[in-house]
């Protein structure tokens, strides 16, 4: 297999699991243009292993679904993985989530199907280095925009080292709970538009296995809507919980439609959206209904 | 204007109408309250996202305080002149709906220029307004699954041009060569700017 660019810093993809993409933070500001943000689905979890290998927050690394990436080291690479602790090892040797790991060049980091949590990262000292579009280097999946999806065989750039140095060895970071999530969330914009909104917080949701990067569908109850119907289209946000005419309910992730007509109940808080984000299906849901940040004078 | 809770890191202001929206979003893309992401009208809303620890309270104080004013001309900026076949599948029948026959729908659609209403249903796709009053139609009753890339429409009050094949109910009218969209620059049309249609020979 090819090394890559000729004496360049490269990772060679040798297994891609389900689903694994290329993801930074997105491209914020272009909502109004029909781009939406996109970006790792567990921005925390980005942050973090950035943070581990000393790189900018938002340096683009892999999102892994579900496990099962491997890659082959072209150099000497620094890299951290976060998100879901999908077990890893570099040639059969175990190694840990949210710490340091050196690879030697040929050698393979492989991981394993995570015993809890949907989506691990992986960062790699430098970022990845794919051509950027519109500013961004990464996949939204609903928009079609960014690197195409991860495919075996193929050789990722990594970019030149960071001036910076990493300065801790190990993150002590709690792995993605297997039972129970609580969200929280902030009641509106269209709250009126269902018939009870106490039915969110009082139900014990399941996450759908339709759910993806765009939303995670949930089952188990239904939110009637108030009357009337659709409304005009108007402008959606992560983290959105949109209710559709059938009344099961979409919390909006990363890749989310940028306008909809359906009623948002309520939206969760930006930081519960990451935790979201490491909803597996089957796994239950609950609202926990938070004050808006602000108050009507 | 009504100022509506929409998670910690966004807000909806929902307005009267189309014009409101409009002049709400070129008073807020002119002078954006600190920490606002994004801007993002639609046919009675106006979303801003914040980044993480903007205090929404006063991005929400910034707004109320804004002067908008409906109907006033929109700023001065460039106008994108776009080509078009005048030769859609519904023309004739935009031309019998209006009463204005196939050569007073394209003198009516190339008469005035256009201005950028909106986005959001695709990349590069802007839902544009100020047109002619007279080319207000429906949508066609059957959505067509696939409409070629570069298709110019009509729906309502709006006109717009699909930078993408897609399924769409837009009426027909036209066709452009004009790259709507492009990877490395983005969106031709761009929100707050304006369009005029001119007969390509």
């Amino acid at each position: 297999m090819s090394a890559g660019r000729a004496g360049g810093r490269a990772v060679e993809v040798l297994a891609v699991g389900p689903l694994a993409l290329v993801e930074d933070l997105g491209r914020p500001g272009l909502a109004a243009t029909g781009v939406g943000r996109s970006g790792a689905a567990d921005r925390a979890a980005l942050r973090l292993a950035n943070r581990l290998v000393a790189n900018p927050e938002g340096a683009a690394g892999i999102e892994v679904t579900f496990g099962g990436l491997a890659v082959r080291a072209t150099a000497r690479h620094t890299v951290a993985l976060a998100g879901a602790a999908a077990p890893a090892d570099v040639d059969g040797t175990p190694v840990g989530h949210h710490c340091l790991v050196h690879l030697r060049p040929g050698q393979v980091l492989r991981l394993g199907v995570p015993p809890t949590g949907l989506r691990s990262y992986l960062a790699v000292r430098g970022g990845i280095s794919v051509d950027p579009v519109l500013g961004s280097r990464s996949t939204d999946v609903l928009g079609e925009l960014g690197p195409p999806r991860l495919e075996v065989g193929q050789v990722l750039p990594v970019g030149p080292e960071p001036d910076d140095l990493p300065l801790i060895d190990v993150a002590p970071v709690a792995d993605p709970p297997g039972g129970p999530v609580t969200l929280r969330a902030v009641a509106g914009p269209r709250a009126d538009r269902v018939a009870d909104l106490s039915v969110l917080a009082a139900t014990t949701w399941t996450a759908s296995s339709r759910s993806d990067r765009v939303g995670m569908r949930l089952e188990g109850g239904r939110l009637d809507w108030a009357h009337g119907g659709e409304i005009p289209s108007e402008g959606m946000v992560r983290g959105a919980v949109q209710v559709p005419s059938g009344g099961e309910p979409v919390v909006f992730l990363a890749d989310h439609p940028i306008t909809g007509g359906y009623p948002v109940a309520a939206v969760v808080v930006d930081a519960d959206v990451d935790r979201a984000a490491q909803v597996r299906p089957g796994q239950t849901v609950r609202f926990r209904l938070v004050d808006p940040p602000w108050r009507d004078r | 204007m009504n100022v509506l809770p929409c998670g910690d890191a966004a807000l909806l202001v929902d307005v009267d109408d189309l014009r409101e929206v409009l002049a709400l979003a070129d008073a807020l893309r002119a002078d954006a309250p600190p920490g606002v992401l994004d801007v993002v009208p639609a046919a009675r809303t106006v979303l801003l996202t914040v980044a993480p620890g903007t205090d929404l309270a006063a991005v929400r104080r910034a707004v109320l305080e804004l002067r908008v004013e409906p109907g006033a001309a929109p700023p001065d900026g460039e106008v994108v002149e776009i080509p078009v076949h005048y030769d859609g599948p519904d023309l004739d029948e935009v031309g019998e709906l209006t009463g204005l026959g196939r050569d007073g729908v394209v003198e009516a659609h190339t008469g005035r220029p256009w201005r950028v209403a909106f986005g959001g249903f695709a990349p590069g796709f802007a839902y544009l307004v100020d047109g002619d009053p007279r080319l207000d139609v429906a949508r066609r009753s059957e959505p067509r699954t696939t409409v070629p890339a570069g298709s110019v429409g009509l729906a309502g009050e709006f006109s717009g041009v699909y930078p993408r094949a897609s399924p769409g109910g837009w009426q027909l009218i036209g066709r452009t060569g004009a790259t709507l969209w492009s990877m490395d620059t983005g969106a031709l049309l761009q929100p707050g700017g304006r369009v005029r249609f001119v007969e390509a020979r």
